[in-house]
């Protein structure tokens, strides 16, 4: 499986650079998080750094934040550099963290002039500010509540709107739909694509192939502490092969034995599944069942698989456990037995 | 704006932070002055007649012994008081926003002095409460001037602040608020072995010593001489010493932990 990085970015364009970052690292103890990663996000784009639980992700925008330092490589934000000048790199971001960085003892309202008063607006300017987000995220109603009753979708819309309260350039938004419900979660990318529009950079880290392909301009995949891959979403799914149609049997018998007619195909043995290279045409799809009905071949079930994000993902991260695929439209699997 | 005025800003809205808190939740605060008020009610009217009696010889009476524990009772307040700052230390620092606050820029000192002066400031009411007790009871100053008022108010103050700094450097190592309210234990246990119920002559004579210096001990005979004219002698010098010496070493305790890396 390819797993090469893209080109590294030319060193000219580090001037606009929004986030640029090399050799980034750090570890626990013993425990490498983070093992030398570059970044170069250009102004005014969104950059997703997807990976799954424990790649890192975390770490990376912790560092990148000024909330913990890095133990190697350089790095700099909104043309700031990270070790030496943490404070004007704190007055270009905004960060909303994975876990609500909302104060849960004081209503939304109170929330939104604690951060007007941490960014020394004036009074008016802003009791201003703060009624226009509130209004802008749907929380006027929710005003004069605390901030723990809120549900996780209003907890998180609450917290990207104190996050604006600075007018903030480059927004780092950690896994920023993590635990919300389907609903919630759209209303969260039109709030990420709103910020996008007003010009502002937008980090953000996701476990979701979906989000970052959704949204981002560019993505990066942390696997171990290291980015596997870079590139568009495009650029990402080129890297692996053509799709296939997968064969699964619920008969250990029935599986070992297509498995040794069917040698071409690629076996997971824990799943009783193989894999035929195919792409997905109608036409391929034919040829693939006739084979298998020649060769006297009943799977349980057949699923027929074009290469997305989700290919390219398990196959950097190293893992074989497929969980989502492309079931053949209108056609109940008996009718290939 | 200058840096220092910066730095006053950001605090004063930490501060107000801090009181919205306390306002808007003030079981806490309530539930630590009733440790000083049970102990008060309990040494004056169950045990006082035996206590006074050892203390003031035969024929003492109640009033003597209430003029004798109210000053112990004002600095063990501050010292419960103290540990709800600790408590709450450790639960902000273990919220989201605290993270948000150290991505922004803002004075970072400003945190913790928001939670200090917030301290201080509770601990102040909360002996207000407890000595308008004191007084309902009868206590009452003797001879006191107007000078050793204000002496006996900046001693409550600086032995406020001098707590409040310790409590904080607890709460910032404790990992949640169980841990806190445990790690702060001396700042309640040690006025019950000072000079608060019984004299530290009483006690036996391996102990004295411990009693004598530590720092609440000091404190109370200060607070006892400036409110009832009893000899202070070198106890005045002594709770300064405590007072700065405790600020100090909270201060600097405070700030390193605070500014590590967090979790």
């Amino acid at each position: 499986m390819p797993s090469a990085v893209m080109p590294t970015p030319d060193r000219d364009a580090a001037a606009s650079a929004a986030v640029s970052a090399t050799g980034l690292r750090k570890s626990y103890g013993d425990k490498t998080v983070l093992d030398g990663i570059d970044l170069h996000i250009p102004a005014g784009t969104v950059f997703a750094l997807l990976g799954p639980n424990g790649a890192g992700k975390t770490t990376a925008v912790k560092i990148l934040s000024t909330l913990i330092g890095a133990d190697g490589g350089q790095a700099s934000v909104a043309g700031h550099d990270l070790a030496a000048s943490p404070q004007s790199v704190r007055a270009a971001i905004g960060v909303t963290g994975q876990f609500s960085a909302v104060d849960g003892l004081i209503t939304g309202e109170e929330n939104m002039l604690l951060m007007a008063d941490l960014h020394r607006l004036p009074r008016r300017e802003g009791r201003r500010v703060t009624a226009e987000l509130l209004a802008r995220f749907d929380l006027t109603d929710a005003a004069k509540k605390p901030a723990s009753t809120y549900s996780g979708g209003m907890k998180r819309r609450l917290d990207i709107a104190m996050t604006l309260v600075g007018n903030p350039r480059i927004i780092f938004l950690d896994e920023p739909t993590t635990g919300l419900d389907p609903r919630s979660r759209h209303n969260m990318w039109g709030i990420i694509r709103d910020l996008v529009t007003g010009g502002v950079t937008v980090f953000l880290t996701t476990q979701y192939l979906e989000e970052a392909d959704e949204l981002a301009d560019r993505i990066a995949v942390l696997n171990n502490g290291r980015i596997a891959a870079e590139g568009t979403a495009a650029e990402l799914k080129r890297m692996i092969p053509g799709g296939h149609v997968r064969l699964r049997f619920t008969d250990p018998a029935a599986y070992r034995s297509a498995a040794t007619v069917l040698n071409e195909a690629t076996r997971d043995d824990e799943a009783l599944a193989l894999q035929i290279p195919s792409d997905g045409s109608q036409r391929e799809l034919r040829s693939v069942l006739d084979w298998l009905d020649s060769a006297g071949i009943a799977a349980d079930e057949l699923t027929v698989h074009t290469p997305d994000l989700d290919d390219v993902f398990f196959a950097l991260t190293g893992s074989t456990d497929r969980t989502t695929a492309t079931t053949v439209p209108h056609q109940p699997k008996e009718a290939v037995r | 704006m200058s840096s220092l005025s910066l730095a006053a800003r950001d605090s004063s809205t930490m501060l107000r932070r801090n009181l919205l808190h306390a306002r808007r939740y003030p079981s806490l605060t309530l539930n630590l002055l009733l440790t000083p008020v049970m102990l008060l009610l309990l040494f004056v009217y169950i045990f006082g007649d035996a206590l006074s009696a050892g203390i003031t010889g035969a024929g003492a009476d109640r009033a003597d012994y209430i003029a004798y524990i109210v000053p112990g009772i004002l600095l063990m307040t501050i010292g419960g008081t103290t540990i709800g700052s600790a408590v709450s230390v450790s639960t902000d620092m273990s919220e989201g926003i605290i993270a948000r606050f150290r991505t922004m820029a803002i004075h970072r000192g400003s945190i913790l002095i928001g939670h200090v002066v917030g301290s201080v400031l509770q601990c102040v009411l909360s002996v207000v409460v407890v000595g308008a007790v004191g007084v309902a009871i009868g206590f009452r100053s003797k001879d006191a001037t107007v000078v050793e008022w204000l002496l006996a108010f900046a001693l409550l103050v600086a032995f406020s602040l001098a707590l409040t700094w310790i409590a904080v450097g607890m709460g910032l190592i404790s990992p949640n608020a169980e841990a806190a309210s445990n790690n702060a234990m001396p700042l309640i246990f040690l006025p019950l072995i000072s000079s608060t119920f019984v004299p530290v002559d009483a006690m036996p004579g391996w102990f004295q010593p411990i009693a004598e210096y530590q720092p609440f001990t000091p404190a109370i005979e200060t607070l006892r001489g400036l409110l009832r004219g009893t000899e202070i002698g070198y106890n005045g010098w002594l709770a300064a010493g405590w007072c700065l010496g405790l600020a100090v070493l909270g201060y600097f305790w405070s700030k390193s932990v605070f500014n590590r890396d967090p979790k």
